[in-house]
């Protein structure tokens, strides 16, 4: 019993740890619920927008001389921006098809973006060192040291995901979304613009990526290849929160983290495989998700 | 949803297949022309180690061999094999059976290594390997046709763990990617580190592909108390784990050192010396190591993304440098004619550049030079751009390599 005891102190550092990389998952896989709810668009090039928000900051930074905190609200615009022009040019295309044709076509956006990034500045990243004020929320207990800007995220990420929650929730444009979402004839015979909404919604969807790829910009070396290596766990997230749910993504987000902030203690093998694994018992009981509804 | 033929077409237009394309071929002029195909990762995590980066060495040596003044052409093509064997193989087929090409260069990541060693010796050409870190190419693997030029896990494992213990690391902890390679370089490792006098005191193996977060595995290895950590993962999973060791002030106060064990020194310049700096590490050529070096990365000139040239790219120039004098020396229709003969001539002319300085080559196909334990230096130190490491220690070319009769090699007759 002591033994264990012990054990679950030792653990509690790589919990917490856990979670602030939930913060990741969850950011990231809310703007894939935001877009697939809204615009029925499984969009594969989540990664790839991820990653272009840490390069353009990394790009604000060291040809513009623009700092950390300027470019947490313009990289996502910039971002969001090319979303706008993605879902223009070409997803608005496909609304009326099969979800897997816009699934092909975000899969293959994602592979452009990564060539055209590697071609340009070469495979093995770039550095974007972290702001010096977030030393003052270093947290430092016994043996543990838990670096501020850590801190940060995870405040961060948590406001980010609220906000987003109410303002889909409970206000009048989260409100117009939903309702066109059920029925877009309707809606837009009550006047409301619903195309300019579905291409407002998916260029929100992707600032979402590009703000959680400036956030992990300091921690992660930004190449890019950084997305590909977060979206295949992220989907994993959505399927088991629910295709879709706002809720469902946020918090299966930060509960898969912890799930692998412990796993990474009892038996690091396994910490990404426990994430599929869940997945699938999640799909054997729920198919639906956890907070998906049937 | 139904699937038509153009739906599929456009699928299969969007994966990343950019296969060599076909060089001109002029046949009149086949048997006066040495074909180099340069294959290595052009477009993933390798690219900067080799990439077009390898294809402007190799350039460079043609152009220094002198051999087309005497009226030899010499043609290099390059691909991309995207890592992956199957790729691999069917670009070193179509380049053999279709274009006639007589060496392949480079070819970084030990699983398409070993499948181009194969297929190059059944088509007996040559295979000047300088990326990959196998070092069965020279052991259960060796071929009359591979010379294995700039490295491998042996040789890594050595400098880093041999080294290290008798500079005052005598405890271990592993971070180690769970497959085959990060197993083979931790074993490997671990038996010079005990060998040396030094003793593990744990690891932990982390999933590969998709670890992006090392904090907490760093943490466990901090806890541990021990005065290594020994990183044996490569590419991404080393530069993420050493960023995070700087972000959790790991090393700090001293007491602990990272050990990179396939650490290149443009991982180092992507990381910056504010964070890599303290991290020990083994290579072969360093661009500053010396006024050949230099004189070498002066003429081969800035490689792709204005970074300066690793040791894995220096390898290429040496190898095909080198392959060249055999060719002046036993005329390009021999050389042509067996690429096992070529590799003979090889192994009988001793070695002789401005990126690895003299040298030779063994019987099992290994090139043999000295190899360096370098440390990263503090920002301090570092007099000004791409002033990365400090000299710690050489290891002679008789010691920096597994001993001929160890690596049970067929080739070699005891």
């Amino acid at each position: 019993m002591e033994d264990l005891l012990f054990e679950l102190q030792l653990a509690l550092p790589q919990v917490i740890l856990g979670v602030i990389n939930g913060s990741f998952y969850a950011l990231l896989s809310l703007g894939l619920a935001v877009i697939f709810g809204m615009l029925n668009v499984i969009n594969f090039a989540h990664g790839a927008q991820f990653m272009m928000g840490a390069f353009v900051a990394w790009l604000l930074l060291s040809y513009l001389g623009i700092g950390y905190w300027p470019a947490l609200i313009l990289s996502p615009l910039i971002v969001g921006f090319v979303g706008v022009l993605m879902e223009r040019l070409m997803i608005s295309r496909l609304y009326k098809l099969d979800h897997l044709y816009g699934l092909l076509l975000t899969f293959g956006c994602a592979l452009v973006i990564e060539g055209l990034f590697r071609n340009t500045f070469g495979s093995s990243g770039q550095r974007y060192t972290t702001p010096p004020e977030f030393r003052a929320l270093d947290l430092e207990l016994a043996d543990f040291f838990l670096p501020g800007y850590r801190v940060w995220v995870l405040i961060a990420a948590s406001a980010v995901c609220l906000g987003t929650w109410l303002v889909i929730e409970k206000t009048k444009i989260g409100s117009y979304l939903r309702a066109a979402t059920e029925r877009p004839q309707l809606v837009q015979a009550f006047g409301i613009n619903v195309p300019l909404m579905m291409t407002l919604t998916y260029a929100a969807g992707v600032a979402l990526a590009a703000f959680a790829g400036v956030l992990a910009a300091p921690i992660y070396s930004v190449h890019p290849a950084m997305g590909a290596n977060f979206i295949i766990t992220v989907f994993a997230v959505v399927v088991i929160g629910g295709m879709g749910s706002i809720m469902g993504a946020v918090v299966t987000g930060f509960l898969l983290g912890f799930v692998q902030g412990i796993t990474d203690v009892f038996y690091p093998e396994a910490s990404q495989t426990v994430v599929f694994v869940i997945m699938a018992i999640v799909l054997l009981t729920r198919p639906a998700g956890l907070f998906g509804r049937a | 949803m139904t699937v038509n033929r153009r739906t599929l077409l456009g699928a299969v237009a969007t994966a990343p297949v950019w296969g060599a394309l076909p060089f001109r071929s002029a046949r009149a002029q086949a048997a006066n022309t040495i074909r180099i195909g340069v294959l290595n990762d052009q477009s993933g995590l390798y690219r900067d180690i080799s990439g077009p980066g390898s294809t402007q060495a190799v350039r460079l040596a043609v152009q220094e061999s002198g051999i087309t003044q005497r009226g030899v052409n010499v043609e290099v093509v390059e691909a991309d094999h995207q890592n992956r064997p199957d790729v691999g193989s069917t670009v070193v087929r179509q380049w053999i059976d279709r274009d006639g090409i007589d060496v392949v260069v480079d070819v970084p990541t030990s699983s398409v290594a070993l499948a181009v060693n194969t297929l190059v010796r059944e088509k007996n050409k040559v295979f000047i390997n300088s990326g990959a870190a196998t070092s069965d190419l020279t052991g259960a693997q060796c071929s009359p046709n591979t010379i294995h030029w700039t490295y491998d896990t042996y040789n890594l494992a050595k400098g880093t763990g041999g080294a290290m213990v008798r500079a005052g690391g005598q405890t271990w902890f592993f971070i180690t990617a769970d497959y085959a390679f990060g197993h083979a370089l931790e074993r490997d490792t671990t038996a010079f580190v005990t060998a040396a006098g030094g003793r593990v005191l744990g690891g932990v193996r982390t999933p590969f592909p998709g670890t992006t977060d090392f904090s907490s595995f760093l943490q466990q290895a901090q806890r541990s108390r021990a005065q290594v950590i020994g990183l044996a993962n490569a590419g991404g999973d080393t530069i993420n784990s050493i960023k995070q060791a700087a972000e959790f002030r790991i090393t700090r106060g001293g007491r602990t050192k990272l050990a990179g064990l396939l650490v290149f020194v443009t991982d180092i310049h992507s990381l910056g010396l504010e964070v890599a700096q303290g991290l020990v590490l083994t290579e072969t050529f360093y661009w500053d190591l010396n006024d050949r070096t230099r004189a070498f990365t002066q003429r081969v000139g800035a490689m792709p993304g204005n970074l300066r040239p690793s040791m894995v790219q220096a390898g290429c120039y040496s190898g095909v440098l080198h392959y060249l004098k055999a060719v002046a020396d036993m005329g390009v229709a021999a050389a042509k004619a067996s690429g096992a003969e070529a590799v003979n001539r090889m192994k009988a002319m001793p070695t002789s550049d401005d990126a690895f300085g003299e040298g030779s080559i063994r019987a099992d196909g290994r090139k043999l030079h000295p190899a360096y334990l370098f440390e990263v230096k503090t920002p301090e130190e570092s007099k000004g751009a791409w002033d990365y490491y400090k000299l710690i220690s050489t290891i002679p070319a008789n010691e920096a390599f597994r001993p001929l009769n160890e690596g049970g090699c067929a080739l070699v007759r005891s």
